[in-house]
């Protein structure tokens, strides 16, 4: 009998998530060999998984309460297989949602019908492909091109990347001030967003003024649990929804 | 192209053709298994209603992040996920403690480290989440700590806009001057956020080229 947490999937989904943490590890360990080869010393490099694994800790928390969301409704094993590779939950709910609406269901129930699971299944599997395909097809080709800028002109190489990440940032930077319009409550990111910034600053100036080098490595994340923490009370104070 | 650079490409290839065999198998398998195959209508709505957004910004991603997280680090990024939200960030800040470019071999390497690292860090604690959710969920879900998790982006982004601006502010203003002004008349664009990273991209580098053959970078 077909039930959303039936053993079988959790098999299954055990067994792609093994997969992917399979190659993790493979990439891990081949990063780390060829940082050595290029001279980088081991303090360093561990420093650097220290700091990685720090600042992902905050983020998979918060992926976690994206699985309670799905999970409600499609039981356990496919959101965790679906947030723990491949997707975000910025994809994974418009994908269900967009299935659920196709069959005339609603999100609120556990979902019974095994056809119902499976069509929902396939949309979000399917509809995730495209950045994978590029990457596994095409990346040698965005990599030469850019290489080819960069042999052209070193310093314009340079600008052009950080051209890059500026144009993510700003996006998402204009993202954070959409809902000022709303009134206070709407400018609780722009202050969480502000708080980070600042606690990046002050992390800047400790490390380089007063010499804390190991606060390098955990600037960000430490800016990060900090403006989260801070969110709580002024939402408390401002009194907004989010 | 040097040894480890053909390397890493054939084994990013070989590891995304499994990973795709990998995701397929699990729809595949269970309708196998069940012998519940989709209803073909829904499918079809289903993927409609998906497909033509998520295939764009996935294309978009891959152009992107590509460049930024080197070839390992995209290699795995993009079949582990959570690119925007975790990965990218971190590969970023990473790079930035380690002091060294992304693009280069050196920038490559520890982009890919923090990634892998990242990603192995994410899968643990998702599963330990899962294995004691009955537990985390009433916690996770409280309206008390509901409010940071709601404002993880803009603490995240916060941070990472720092370490640009004070790098680039020439680069950065316009960019952000029209981001902001976009957003606050258009709110509804937050979620279509990824499709105006490069815009966002495209504009700075524009930018950036005027700038630069002024000689003002």
């Amino acid at each position: 009998m077909f039930h959303v947490n039936h053993p079988m999937l959790f098999g299954l989904a055990a067994l792609v998530i093994l997969f992917v943490l399979g190659q993790s590890i493979f990439f891990t360990v081949k990063a780390w060999k060829r940082a050595r080869e290029l001279g980088m010393s081991k303090s360093l490099l561990a420093s650097i998984v220290r700091g990685s694994a720090v600042f992902s800790i905050a983020p998979a928390i918060a992926i976690i309460i994206g699985i309670i969301t799905l999970s409600k409704f499609l039981g356990l094993p496919l959101p965790w297989l679906r947030l723990s590779v491949v997707g975000a939950l910025t994809y994974e709910l418009p994908a269900a949602t967009s299935a659920a609406t196709a069959l005339g269901i609603s999100l609120t129930d556990a979902l019974t019908d095994a056809r119902a699971y499976s069509t929902i299944a396939w949309v979000m599997t399917i509809g995730s492909f495209s950045g994978l395909t590029i990457i596994t097809l095409f990346l040698p080709k965005i990599e030469k091109g850019l290489m080819s800028l960069k042999s052209k002109d070193e310093k314009w190489g340079k600008i052009f990347m950080d051209s890059l990440f500026i144009g993510m940032v700003s996006a998402f930077l204009g993202m954070i001030f959409s809902e000022i319009r709303l009134g206070l409550p709407g400018w609780i990111p722009v202050f969480v967003m502000a708080f980070s910034s600042l606690l990046m600053l002050v992390f800047g100036y400790l490390v380089k003024k007063k010499n804390i080098a190991w606060l390098e490595n955990y600037a960000m994340p430490f800016s990060m649990l900090g403006a989260m923490i801070f969110s709580i009370p002024l939402t408390a104070w401002i009194g907004g929804s989010r | 192209m040097s040894q480890y650079e053909k390397k890493i490409h054939r084994w990013g290839r070989i590891s995304g053709i499994l990973a795709f065999i990998m995701f397929t198998a699990y729809p595949l398998l269970l309708s196998l298994y069940f012998n519940a195959w989709p209803y073909l209508d829904a499918l079809g709505k289903g993927l409609l209603g998906v497909v033509p957004i998520f295939y764009t910004v996935g294309v978009i991603e891959a152009f992107t992040y590509g460049p930024m997280l080197g070839a390992g680090g995209s290699y795995l990024s993009f079949v582990t996920g959570n690119i925007t939200n975790l990965k990218a960030p971190c590969a970023i800040n990473a790079m930035k403690v380690a002091k060294v470019e992304p693009g280069t071999p050196e920038g490559e390497a520890i982009s890919t480290l923090s990634i892998g690292i990242s990603s192995i860090v994410t899968t643990i604690i998702l599963f330990l989440g899962m294995l004691l959710l009955s537990t985390l969920a009433p916690i996770l879900e409280s309206p008390l700590l509901a409010p940071a998790f709601a404002n993880i982006l803009p603490a995240l982004f916060g941070g990472l806009a720092v370490v640009f601006v004070s790098r680039n502010w020439k680069i950065a203003v316009g960019p952000m001057v029209f981001m902001l002004i976009l957003f606050i008349v258009q709110p509804g664009l937050a979620n279509a956020v990824s499709l105006l990273v490069p815009v966002g991209a495209v504009l700075a580098i524009v930018l950036s080229r005027i700038l630069y053959k002024r000689g003002k970078l």
